[in-house]
C-alpha cells in the first residue's frame, strides 16, 4: 500500500510524462479495443442486413451465389425461375409472406430490382427495422420508379426525374438502354445501410414491360417496339422472376419447407437460410478482421516500449530518489515493487483511458460511420476478448516494469548510500 | 534495548570495491551506546563507505561488523535491509528528501515502510508524532509544505526529524551541515543532541569540518584508525 501511494506521487510528479505515457497506451489500448469493437459491430451489422426471412429461393446453383445477388446485389443469376412456381409457393399453407425479386437490370451501375409492394411491407433489417419513404409513395404504375437512399444521393435524383434502364449490369450508360421505356421516379427510401440503399426498385409488371418485345435475350428490331402507352397491366404477363424471399407462418416450418422447395419436382430450385450463409460467408471474409487485429497487437506492443523507454530513461534522475530509500530501510526489493508498481498505475490508467476513447470515439462517430460507410456501431458493453486484452495490457506493463526496476535494483546496489551530484 | 552492548563493535574489517584496491582496514572500532562521536577525515578517506559498513549497505570482505549487538554478516540482503529501518536513521550531506511528498510524509515514510518503527511509536499516529518532532526541530509550521518551498537549512531539519521518527537507537549523518552557514551549523547540532539525548540514541556524525569537534562526546580520526594509506 505504502509503495502503490508512493508511486502515485511519483507519477504526479512527472505529470507531462506520466501524462505523454497514459495518453500512448490509452491511444493503443484504444485502437486493440476500437478494432474488436468495430470487428463486432461489423460482424453484428453483417449479419442483420436482412432479418425475419427464413429462406431465399432462387433457381439451383451455388448458395454463396444466391445470398450475394438477393441480398448484397452483387453478381447475378445464371438462372430464372417461373412466376407460376412463385406463385405457388406464395400460395403454400405454411408461408406467411413472400418477396418476389427479378434482377438483371441496371441504372449507371446501380441494380435496378423488380419486386412487389410486399417488399415495402414485409422486408426487415436489423431485426425489425423495415423500410420507409424519405420522399414521395409507392410505385403504383409501370413505370414507376423507387430509388434507395445512396442511388437517390449519388445521382442527385428526385421525385418526377425520368430513368433509363440499361439492360444487364454496366457502369455508366450500357449499350442496350430501355430508353424507349422511361421510367419516373415517384419516390425515395430512407436509409437502412444496407444493400438496399444501392438499388432501384420497379414493380414486376415494369420489369416484364421493358423486355415485353424481347426474344430469346434480343432486343426488338428498330420500330417494331410496343409504345410505353399501350402497355398495361392487363396484357402484360409476368412470365420468371430470379429469387424470392419467404417467411415461413411458424419456424419450425422452415427446415420442412426447405427440403420441399430444394426436391420441388417441376423446376430445379435452392433454398438457404439466411443466416447459416452469412455466417459461412463471413468465415470467409473474416482474415481482414484477423490482419487487423494483427496490427493493432502491434501498435499496442509499440506503446508499451514507449512506457518502458520513458521509465527507463527517468531512472538517472531518479537514482538519488532511490538512495534515499535504501538508506530509511526501504531495500532493493522493495524498490523493484515500486517501478514495478509504477508501470502497472500507468498501464492500467492506459488501459482505462483508451475504453473512454473507444467510447467517446464511437459515441462522437456512430452516426458518421453509418452514413458513410453503411457500418452500424452499436454501443455494446465490451465484449470478453476485450477484457482479455485489457487484462494481457497490465499484466504486460507489469512485466515491462521488471525492466527499469532489475536497472534500479543494480543501481541502488551500486551507488548504496554516495550518489555524487 | 540499552543493555550493555556497544552499538558499535568493528573487528578486523577488510573492505574493498574491487578486489586488490581495498579503502578500508579497521583492526577495531568500538562506539558505546549513547556516545556522540564525531568522525572526521579528509575527502575520500572513506567515510561514507564506512557507513555503509555501519549501516549494512555495504558487505565487509572480512571481519565482524556488530551494531547493537547484532552481527550484520549472517543477516541476509533483505534482513540487513530491514535492520537499518528498524534501528538507524541516516542524514545525508544534502538532498535528503523524497521531493514529491510534502514535509510530513516525509517525515513518517520511515514507520511506513518498517512496521516496527511504526511499533515504537507506542501507539501514537506517526503524523502526530511527526508533528512533536518536527516542533522540537523548529519546523512545525512546516509540516504540510512542499519540499521545494524549503530552505536548505530547513530541509536538513526535516532530516533530521525523519532519522528520529521511532526513535532508533543509531543515528548516522553524512556531513549533513557542510551546507549550512555557521550560526545554523551549531543551532543544527545542538538540536541534533538534545533529541539523541532524549532517547539514548547513539549518533554518528561525519564531517571534514574539524571546527565542530569540541561539540561531540569523542571524536574519531579514520585516518588513523584505517590502515590502508590513500
Amino acid at each position: 500500500m505504502v509503495l502503490l501511494s508512493l508511486a502515485y506521487q511519483s507519477l504526479k510528479n512527472r505529470k507531462l510524462t506520466t501524462g505523454l505515457t497514459i495518453f500512448s497506451i490509452g491511444l493503443s489500448v484504444a485502437l486493440l479495443i476500437g478494432v474488436e469493437q468495430v470487428r463486432l459491430g461489423a460482424r453484428e451489422s453483417f449479419s442483420n442486413t436482412i432479418s425475419q426471412t427464413d429462406l431465399i429461393t432462387g433457381a439451383r446453383g451455388g448458395a454463396l451465389q444466391l445470398l450475394l445477388y438477393s441480398v448484397f446485389r452483387i453478381g447475378s443469376a445464371t438462372n430464372n425461375i417461373s412466376y407460376d412456381t412463385y406463385v405457388h409457393f406464395q400460395k403454400h399453407p405454411a408461408v406467411a409472406w413472400t418477396i418476389p425479386y427479378s434482377l438483371g437490370d441496371s441504372h449507371r451501375g446501380f441494380r435496378v430490382v423488380g419486386t412487389t409492394n410486399d417488399f415495402y411491407e414485409h422486408y426487415r433489417f436489423r431485426r425489425d427495422r423495415r423500410i420507409e419513404f424519405a420522399q414521395g409513395r409507392l410505385p403504383n404504375g409501370i413505370f414507376d420508379v423507387v430509388l434507395g437512399s445512396d442511388v437517390a444521393a449519388t445521382l442527385q435524383y428526385k421525385p418526377g426525374d425520368p430513368v433509363t434502364v440499361t439492360h444487364g449490369i454496366s457502369q455508366g450508360r450500357g449499350l442496350l438502354n430501355h430508353d424507349d421505356k422511361p421510367f419516373r421516379v415517384v419516390g425515395v427510401l430512407a436509409r437502412t445501410a444496407t444493400p438496399v440503399d444501392r438499388s432501384l426498385y420497379v414493380t414486376l409488371f415494369g420489369m416484364e414491360a421493358i423486355h415485353a418485345d424481347w426474344a430469346d435475350g434480343a432486343p426488338p428490331m428498330l420500330g417494331e417496339e410496343t409504345p410505353a402507352a399501350k402497355m398495361t397491366e392487363q396484357n402484360l404477363k409476368v412470365k420468371q422472376i430470379t429469387s424470392f424471399l419467404l417467411r415461413a407462418k411458424s419456424r419450425i416450418d422452415t427446415l420442412r419447407l426447405q427440403r420441399e422447395i430444394n426436391t420441388f419436382a417441376d423446376e430445379p430450385l435452392m433454398s438457404i437460410i439466411p443466416g447459416v450463409a452469412l455466417a459461412e460467408l463471413w468465415r470467409t471474409i473474416g482474415y481482414a478482421e484477423d490482419a487487423l487485429a494483427v496490427v493493432s497487437v502491434f501498435v499496442l506492443i509499440v506503446g508499451l516500449l514507449g512506457m518502458l523507454v520513458s521509465l527507463y530513461t527517468s531512472l538517472n534522475e531518479r537514482r538519488r530518489e532511490m538512495a534515499i530509500l535504501r538508506a530509511i530501510g526501504a531495500g532493493p526489493r522493495k524498490i523493484v515493487l515500486l517501478l514495478v508498481a509504477e508501470t502497472v498505475l500507468l498501464s492500467a490508467a492506459g488501459a482505462a483511458l483508451g475504453v473512454g476513447m473507444v467510447y467517446g470515439l464511437s459515441a462522437a462517430f456512430q452516426p458518421l460511420v453509418e452514413r458513410h460507410f453503411g457500418l452500424y456501431l452499436p454501443i455494446q458493453p465490451l465484449s470478453v476478448g476485450s477484457f482479455v486484452y485489457l487484462a494481457a495490457v497490465v499484466v504486460a506493463g507489469l512485466l515491462i516494469g521488471f525492466v527499469p526496476a532489475v536497472k534500479a535494483y543494480r543501481n541502488a546496489l551500486a551507488d548504496g548510500l554516495s550518489v555524487r551530484l | 534495548m540499552m543493555s550493555s552492548n556497544p552499538a558499535v563493535q568493528l573487528n578486523g574489517v577488510n573492505f574493498a570495491y574491487r578486489p586488490g584496491r581495498p579503502v578500508l582496514d579497521i583492526a577495531e572500532l568500538r562506539i558505546a551506546a549513547g556516545e556522540r562521536i564525531f568522525l572526521f577525515g579528509p575527502s575520500g578517506s572513506g567515510k561514507t563507505t564506512l557507513l555503509g559498513l555501519l549501516t549494512g549497505i555495504l558487505k565487509p570482505q572480512s571481519g565482524v561488523v556488530s551494531i547493537l549487538g547484532q552481527d550484520l554478516a549472517p543477516l541476509s540482503n533483505a534482513g540487513r535491509d530491514r535492520f537499518r529501518g528498524v534501528h538507524i536513521g541516516y542524514i545525508f550531506q544534502l538532498f535528503n528528501l523524497i521531493p514529491y511528498l510534502s514535509v510530513v510524509e516525509n517525515i513518517v515514510l520511515p514507520c511506513r515502510l518498517t512496521p516496527e518503527r511504526m511499533q515504537r511509536l507506542r501507539g501514537a499516529a506517526p503524523e502526530q508524532a511527526a508533528k512533536e518532532v518536527a516542533g522540537r526541530l523548529g519546523i512545525g509550521e512546516l509540516l504540510h509544505e512542499p519540499v521545494a518551498n524549503l530552505s536548505v537549512g530547513q530541509q536538513q531539519r526535516v532530516a533530521a526529524a525523519r532519522s528520529l521518527m521511532g526513535t532508533p537507537e543509531l543515528v548516522v549523518a553524512d556531513e549533513p551541515t557542510s551546507s549550512l552557514d555557521f550560526d545554523h551549523r551549531e543551532r543544527f547540532i545542538e538540536l541534533l543532541f538534545e533529541n539523541c539525548a532524549t532517547a539514548g540514541t547513539t549518533l554518528i556524525f561525519v564531517s571534514h569540518d574539524r571546527t565542530l569537534l569540541p561539540m561531540f562526546d569523542r571524536a574519531i580520526s579514520l585516518p588513523e584508525i584505517n590502515r590502508v594509506r590513500t
